[in-house]
C-alpha cells in the first residue's frame, strides 16, 4: 500500500500543501482532483521522490521512502506531456527500464511486444517518437511506465490537451487495462469527470489535511 | 511555473565539482598571464613611453583608421548579397550563406596569403590589401547580423510607402534603414572589433610598413626586445578592448529587441528581379571563391615576365620535413586542444546547466577569454611561464593550452544552449523507470548533446589548426605550427618557398573545409520535444 502522513511543502515562504495525509490500498485507483495550483502534481513529485516534503512521511509497500532516491522507490509515472526520450524509437522508449535493469534481450523484447499488442501499436515499434500523434503518444508514455511493472503508478493530468473523442477512448482503455493489471494508481487530474469515471476513490487535494474527504 | 522551479536536476549533487578544473585552466592560462601583463605593463613610464614614440603612434592611428575603412567596405560588399539573401528565395540561397560563411572561417593567415595570391604585386603589403581582406573576412557578419533583421520587415511595408509615392531609394531611406540601423550599427561595431584587434591578416599582407597594436606589440616583445613598451602597449589594447565591449554589452542590454518572426522570403517575380538577384549572388560567390582558387593556381604555377608554367615544385617541397613535421605538430596540437576545450567546455556547460544558479559566475568567467585578444593571451603565457619554477616556454603543451584557451567560450556556446534544453521531466521519467543519475545521463542526456559535443570538438579542431596569434609568442624552433611556417616561408625570397606556401594554405583551406562540413554534420538539429 501507499501511505502519505503529515505531507507539508513550502516554496518561497507560500505552502503548497500542508499536512497532507493519503493511502492507497493495493490495487486502488484514486484520483486527485483540485484547481491548478492546489499541490497535486507536487504530492505525484514527492511520492516519486523528485520533490522532497518539508516534512511528512512517504510509505511505499510498508518501507519508509525517507531519502530513498527516485530510482529506487518503484513508482511509474507518467507526465502530462509523456515526455518521451526524443532520441529512441517507440520499442526503445518501452524497453528503457528493461535495459537499465539488464533484462536479457529476448525478454525484453517479450515485455515490449506484449506491451504493444495490449496498446494496440504493434505496427509503429520502429517509429521515430516525433512522428506519434497526441494519442499514440500516450498510450507509450503509458506502456513505457507499465512494462517496468511499478507498485504504484502516477498518472499527472494524463489526459489533458486531448480531443474530447480520443479523450473518452483512451480513459475507458487505460481505465480497462489498468483494472486487467491490478495496477495500484494515484491519478491527478482537474477533470472530475474523468476522475469519477476512472477510479474507485475521487479525493479533493485540499481536503488532504482534514483526512482525505472522499468525494465519491 | 513553480514546478520547474521546485524541480531539482538529478545531477546537482555531482555537478558540484565541475567548476574546478575548467576555473583552475582559466586562472592559470588566463587570468594570472593577464594579471601578470597589467602589473608589469601598466606603468607611467610604459604609457609615456608608448605615446611619445612615433612609430607607436603611427601604429595606433592605421590601426584606427584602417578598422574603420574595414567596416565601411564591408558593409558596402555585404548589403547587396545581405539583400537578396534575406529578401528573395531562390535557388542556392542556403548555399551561397554557407559560401559567404567560409572566409570567417579561416585561419586569417590562410585569408592574407589568399589575398597575395589573388590581388596584383602593385597591391600588395598596402592598406588597400589589408582592408580589402578585412572586408572578405567579416561578409558574414553583416549577412547573419543585418540579413535577420531584414528578414524581420515585412515586404508589405516598404510596398505601403510605394503607394504613397515614395521612388524605390526613397523607401530604402526612410523605411528599410531606419529598420535597420540597430542591426547596421551592431555589425559595424563587430567588424570594427576584429579589424582592431586583427593580427594574422595584417601580418601576412601588412608587411613591415603597416604595423597596427597588435603586430607591434608582436615586434617588440619578440623581435627587437623592448618589453615594457609591448606590455604598455598590451594594457592599452585591453582598454580599447573592454571599453568596446562595455559598449557592446551596453547596447545589448538596452535595445534587447523583442523576437519576431522572420517574414517569408519570395521568389524574384519580374525579370528585373531576376537579374538582380543571380547577378549579385554569382558576384558574391566569385569574390568569396577567387582568393581561394587563386591559392590553388598559384601553388601550382610559377610566373616569371615572359610566361606562366604549371610545376609541382611547391606541393614536391611540402613533402620536406620541416613541413611535414608542421603538418604533424599542427594536427598534434589541434587535437590535443580539441579534447582539453570539449572536455573543459563540457564541464562547464554541464555544471552551469544542472548546478546551483550560483553557478552563473562559471559561465560568465567562460568567455572571458573571448575579451583578452590572441596576442594577449600569448604574450601574457610567454612572460608568466618563463622563469624558474615555472619555466614552461618550451614545454610543447603551453601552445594547446593556449588553443584550448580561444576555442573554450565557442565550446561553451553551442554545448550549453543543447544541455539547457534538455526538459527536467526526461530526466525524471528515466529516475521513475529506475535509472540512476550516471545511468539517466549516460542514456538520456548524453546522446542528446553528443550532436552538439561533435559540432564543437570539430570547431576546437579547427581553432587550433589555424590558430596564429598566441602561437606565434609560444612556437619555437622545431615544433612550428602550419600557419606560422606559411608566415615565415611568405616573408622569404623564392618562387618554390612562396608556392610551397601556397600549397600549405591549400591543405589548411581542405582541412578546414573538413571541419566546416563536420560542424555543419554534427550541428544540432533535433529539437527536444
Amino acid at each position: 500500500m501507499l501511505a502519505l502522513t503529515d505531507i507539508t511543502i513550502h516554496y518561497e515562504g507560500r505552502t503548497i500543501l500542508d499536512n497532507a495525509s493519503l493511502s492507497v490500498a493495493p490495487g486502488e485507483i484514486v484520483s486527485l482532483v483540485g484547481p491548478s495550483g492546489s499541490g497535486k502534481t507536487t504530492l505525484l513529485r514527492v511520492i516519486a521522490g523528485l520533490e522532497q516534503p518539508s516534512q511528512g512521511t512517504v510509505v511505499i509497500d510498508n518501507k519508509l521512502m525517507t531519502g530513498v532516491p527516485t530510482h529506487k522507490r518503484d513508482v511509474g509515472l507518467v507526465f502530462q506531456d509523456n515526455q518521451l526520450f526524443p532520441h529512441l524509437c517507440v520499442f526503445d522508449n518501452i524497453a528503457y527500464s528493461l535495459r537499465i535493469k539488464r533484462v536479457s534481450k529476448a525478454l525484453q523484447i517479450d515485455k515490449v511486444n506484449e506491451m504493444l499488442s495490449l496498446i494496440g501499436m504493434e505496427e509503429l515499434a520502429r517509429r521515430d517518437v516525433g512522428q506519434l500523434s497526441g494519442g499514440e503518444a500516450k498510450r507509450i508514455a503509458v506502456a513505457r511506465a507499465l512494462v517496468a511493472d511499478p507498485f504504484i503508478l502516477l498518472l499527472d493530468e494524463p489526459l489533458t490537451g486531448l480531443d474530447a473523442e480520443l479523450h473518452d477512448r483512451l480513459l475507458d482503455d487505460m481505465g480497462a487495462l489498468l483494472r486487467a493489471r491490478g495496477t495500484t494508481v494515484v491519478h491527478v487530474t482537474h477533470d472530475h469527470n474523468e476522475a469519477t469515471r476512472l477510479s474507485d476513490r475521487v479525493v479533493d487535494v485540499r481536503t488532504l489535511g482534514q483526512s482525505g474527504v472522499q468525494l465519491q | 511555473m513553480i514546478m520547474n522551479q521546485l524541480a531539482q536536476s538529478p545531477y546537482r549533487r555531482s555537478a558540484r565539482w565541475l567548476w574546478i578544473a575548467p576555473t583552475v585552466f582559466l586562472v592559470l592560462i588566463l587570468v594570472i598571464p593577464t594579471a601578470e601583463i597589467v602589473l608589469r605593463g601598466a606603468t607611467l613610464e610604459g604609457f609615456k613611453t608608448v605615446l611619445n614614440n612615433s612609430t607607436i603612434r603611427q601604429a595606433l592611428w592605421f590601426t584606427t583608421w584602417q578598422a574603420l575603412a574595414s567596416t565601411a567596405l564591408t558593409l558596402i560588399v555585404a548589403l547587396p548579397a545581405t539583400f537578396v539573401l534575406s529578401r528573395f528565395a531562390f535557388t542556392g540561397n542556403r548555399a551561397l550563406q554557407a559560401l559567404i560563411t567560409v572566409p570567417f572561417l579561416l585561419p586569417t593567415v590562410v585569408v592574407g596569403a589568399a589575398f597575395l595570391a589573388v590581388l596584383p604585386s602593385p597591391l600588395h603589403y598596402t592598406a588597400i590589401a589589408l582592408i580589402i581582406a578585412h572586408a572578405y573576412f567579416n561578409l558574414t557578419v553583416v549577412v547573419r547580423i543585418v540579413g535577420a533583421r531584414w528578414e524581420q520587415l515585412h515586404p508589405g511595408i516598404e510596398q505601403a510607402a510605394s503607394t504613397l509615392g515614395a521612388s524605390p531609394i526613397t523607401v530604402f531611406r526612410t523605411v528599410t534603414l531606419p529598420h535597420l540601423r540597430g542591426a547596421l550599427a551592431t555589425a559595424s561595431g563587430v567588424i570594427a572589433l576584429f579589424a582592431f584587434t586583427s593580427y594574422g591578416i595584417v601580418r601576412t599582407l601588412g608587411g613591415p610598413a603597416r604595423a597596427t597594436i597588435e603586430t607591434e606589440i608582436y615586434t617588440r616583445s619578440v623581435l627587437i626586445g623592448d618589453m615594457s613598451g609591448a606590455l604598455a602597449l598590451s594594457v592599452l589594447q585591453m582598454i580599447v578592448l573592454t571599453a568596446l565591449l562595455w559598449w557592446w554589452a551596453k547596447r545589448h542590454r538596452d535595445k534587447s529587441e523583442s523576437a519576431q518572426i522572420s517574414v517569408a522570403q519570395r521568389s524574384p517575380s519580374t525579370r528585373g528581379q531576376v537579374a538582380l538577384v543571380y547577378g549579385i549572388a554569382l558576384a558574391t560567390a566569385a569574390v568569396v571563391i577567387a582568393p581561394l582558387s587563386a591559392l590553388l593556381w598559384r601553388s601550382l604555377t610559377q610566373s616569371t615576365t615572359v610566361n606562366t608554367r604549371f610545376t609541382l615544385a611547391g606541393w614536391r617541397a611540402v613533402t620536406s620535413s620541416t613541413t611535414l613535421s608542421a603538418i604533424g605538430t599542427s594536427t598534434l596540437f589541434a587535437f590535443c586542444a580539441m579534447v582539453i576545450a570539449t572536455v573543459l567546455g563540457l564541464m562547464v556547460a554541464l555544471g552551469v546547466a544542472y548546478g546551483s544558479t550560483k553557478f552563473v559566475w562559471l559561465e560568465r568567467i567562460s568567455v572571458l577569454p573571448l575579451t583578452v585578444s590572441a596576442v594577449t593571451i600569448g604574450l601574457g603565457i610567454l612572460i608568466t611561464y618563463d622563469t624558474a619554477p615555472y619555466d614552461f616556454r618550451s614545454a610543447w603543451i603551453i601552445t594547446p593550452l593556449a588553443h584550448s584557451l580561444i576555442a573554450l567560450p565557442l565550446v561553451v556556446r553551442i554545448v550549453l544552449p543543447v544541455v539547457r534544453q534538455i526538459p527536467r521531466g526526461l530526466q525524471s521519467v528515466a529516475s521513475t523507470l529506475g535509472a540512476t543519475p550516471l545511468q539517466t545521463w549516460l542514456t538520456v542526456d548524453r546522446p542528446l548533446i553528443s550532436r552538439a559535443i561533435g559540432a564543437s570538438a570539430a570547431l576546437a579542431f579547427a581553432v587550433s589548426i589555424g590558430e596564429f596569434g598566441a602561437t606565434s609568442f609560444l612556437t619555437r624552433r622545431g615544433s612550428e605550427t602550419l600557419p606560422v611556417t606559411i608566415s615565415r616561408l611568405l616573408t622569404r625570397p623564392g618562387d618554390t618557398l612562396r608556392m610551397q606556401a601556397y600549397a600549405l594554405c591549400v591543405i589548411i583551406v581542405v582541412i578546414s573545409m573538413i571541419a566546416i562540413f563536420l560542424i555543419d554534420m554534427f550541428r544540432p538539429n533535433r529539437k527536444v520535444k
